[in-house]
C-alpha cells in the first residue's frame, strides 16, 4: 500500500484548523487503497493550534522556534523522507484550499506521471491585486529558474518519491513557493499544473503573504540565484 | 622630514586600532587565516595610502579617474556593497542550519513521544 503524507505548515491557526482537518480526514476516506497521514507542522504558533491538533488525533510536528512557510515546509520533507512516503501533500491549513481537490491532484504522482503536480487557481478566482502579485511571480520564476507554471504561489502540491528525496528547500518564509520551481529544475522532475478550487475569505486573506512582502521575496529569491 | 596633517595621524591611529582588533581575532581563533589576510591587507593598503596620498592619485590615473579621493570613494562603495552582500548570504545559510536544527529537534520531539505511549 503506497503511503501518503499530507502536510500542513500552521502557525496561529486556532480558529479554523479544526474544521480544515475534519474536512481532509473526510476527504481522505475515499482513499481507501492509500496509507494516509496528516501532519501538521506547528511553526511555534503562540494561540492554542497546538492544543487542537493534538485533540484531532493527527501527528503533530512542533517547532520551537518559528521557521516561517520555507521552514515548516522544508520539515514536511525531511519527514516524509524519514517515513518512506511514497507521496507528499501540502495544503494551506487556513481553509482555502478543498480537500476535495486531494484526488485530483495526487493522482498523476500516484500513478507516476509525474514527479510534482501544483494545483492552480483560477485567475478570475482571486482578487485583482492577487492577480497582479500571482503574474508577476510567474513570470519572474520563469526569468530566474527558466520553469514556467501560471501560478507559482499556490500551496496545494502534490510530491512523488522521486521529489520527496531531491527537494531540499533552503528559503525561510514566502519565497519558498517560488524556490520549489528552482528545484524542479535543478533536479529536472516532471511536473503538472491541475485546476483547484480556492476558497477566498477575510481570514484567509489576512493569513495570507501582504502583497508589500512580494519585494523581500524577490530580493530574497535573487540572492539566493547568486549566492 | 614629512609633515603629516591631522586627519592623516588621526585616520592612521584608527588602522592601527583596526589592524590590531584583526590580529586579537585571529589569535583567539574567531577569524579564519583568510579571512585575517583580506582585512589586515586591507588596512596596510589603507594606511599605505593615507601616508602616500599622492599614490592613490597615481593608480586612479592609470585606470581613468581624475582624482586619487575618487577612485579610493568607487573602489571602497563596491567593496562595501560586495560584503554587505556577502554578510547576507551568511545570514540566509545560519537561518538555514537554525531550521534544520527546529527541524531534526521537532522530528525527534515526535520519535520519543511515540515511543513513550509504546511504552
Amino acid at each position: 500500500m503506497k503511503k501518503l503524507i499530507i502536510a500542513l505548515p500552521a502557525y496561529n491557526e486556532e480558529k479554523v484548523i479544526a474544521s480544515v482537518l475534519q474536512q481532509i480526514k473526510q476527504a481522505i476516506k475515499k482513499l481507501t487503497d492509500l496509507d494516509c497521514e496528516i501532519v501538521v507542522i506547528n511553526d511555534c504558533s503562540t494561540d492554542g493550534t497546538a492544543r487542537i491538533v493534538c485533540k484531532n488525533k493527527v501527528t503533530l510536528l512542533n517547532h520551537k522556534i518559528n521557521r516561517g512557510l520555507g521552514g515548516s515546509l522544508a520539515t514536511a520533507f525531511v519527514y516524509a523522507q524519514r517515513k518512506k512516503a511514497d507521496c507528499l501533500v501540502t495544503m494551506d491549513s487556513d481553509g482555502q484550499h478543498d480537500p476535495q481537490d486531494l484526488l485530483n491532484v495526487i493522482d498523476p504522482v500516484i500513478n507516476d506521471d509525474v514527479d510534482v503536480v501544483i494545483g492552480i487557481r483560477k485567475l478570475n478566482q482571486m482578487p485583482f491585486d492577487r492577480q497582479i502579485i500571482n503574474a508577476s511571480s510567474s513570470f519572474l520564476t520563469f526569468l530566474f529558474f527558466g520553469v514556467w507554471c501560471s501560478d507559482t504561489q499556490s500551496g496545494f502540491r502534490a510530491f512523488g518519491k522521486k521529489a520527496i528525496n531531491s527537494i531540499q528547500l533552503k528559503t525561510q518564509r514566502m519565497e519558498a513557493s517560488s524556490e520549489f520551481f528552482s528545484e524542479i529544475s535543478r533536479s529536472k522532475l516532471a511536473f503538472r499544473e491541475v485546476r483547484i478550487k480556492v476558497i477566498y475569505t477575510k481570514y484567509s486573506r489576512s493569513k495570507g503573504q501582504s502583497n508589500l512582502n512580494a519585494f523581500s521575496v524577490l530580493l530574497k529569491l535573487f540572492m539566493r540565484l547568486f549566492r | 622630514m614629512n609633515n603629516f596633517l591631522p586627519i592623516q595621524i588621526l585616520l592612521s591611529i584608527f588602522l592601527v586600532f583596526a589592524a590590531s582588533r584583526v590580529v586579537l581575532r585571529v589569535k583567539e581563533g574567531n577569524i579564519s587565516f583568510g579571512f585575517f589576510l583580506f582585512w589586515f591587507g586591507l588596512w596596510i593598503l589603507a594606511g599605505f595610502a593615507i601616508i602616500n596620498p599622492g599614490s592613490t592619485t597615481y593608480l586612479a590615473k592609470q585606470i581613468g579617474i581624475g582624482r586619487g579621493t575618487d577612485a579610493v570613494i568607487y573602489a571602497s562603495l563596491v567593496l562595501l556593497f560586495y560584503l554587505l552582500f556577502r554578510t547576507n548570504v551568511i545570514i540566509e545559510n545560519l537561518k538555514h542550519e537554525i531550521t534544520k536544527l527546529t527541524t531534526e529537534i521537532a522530528i525527534k520531539e515526535k520519535k520519543e513521544d511515540e515511543n513513550t505511549s509504546d511504552n
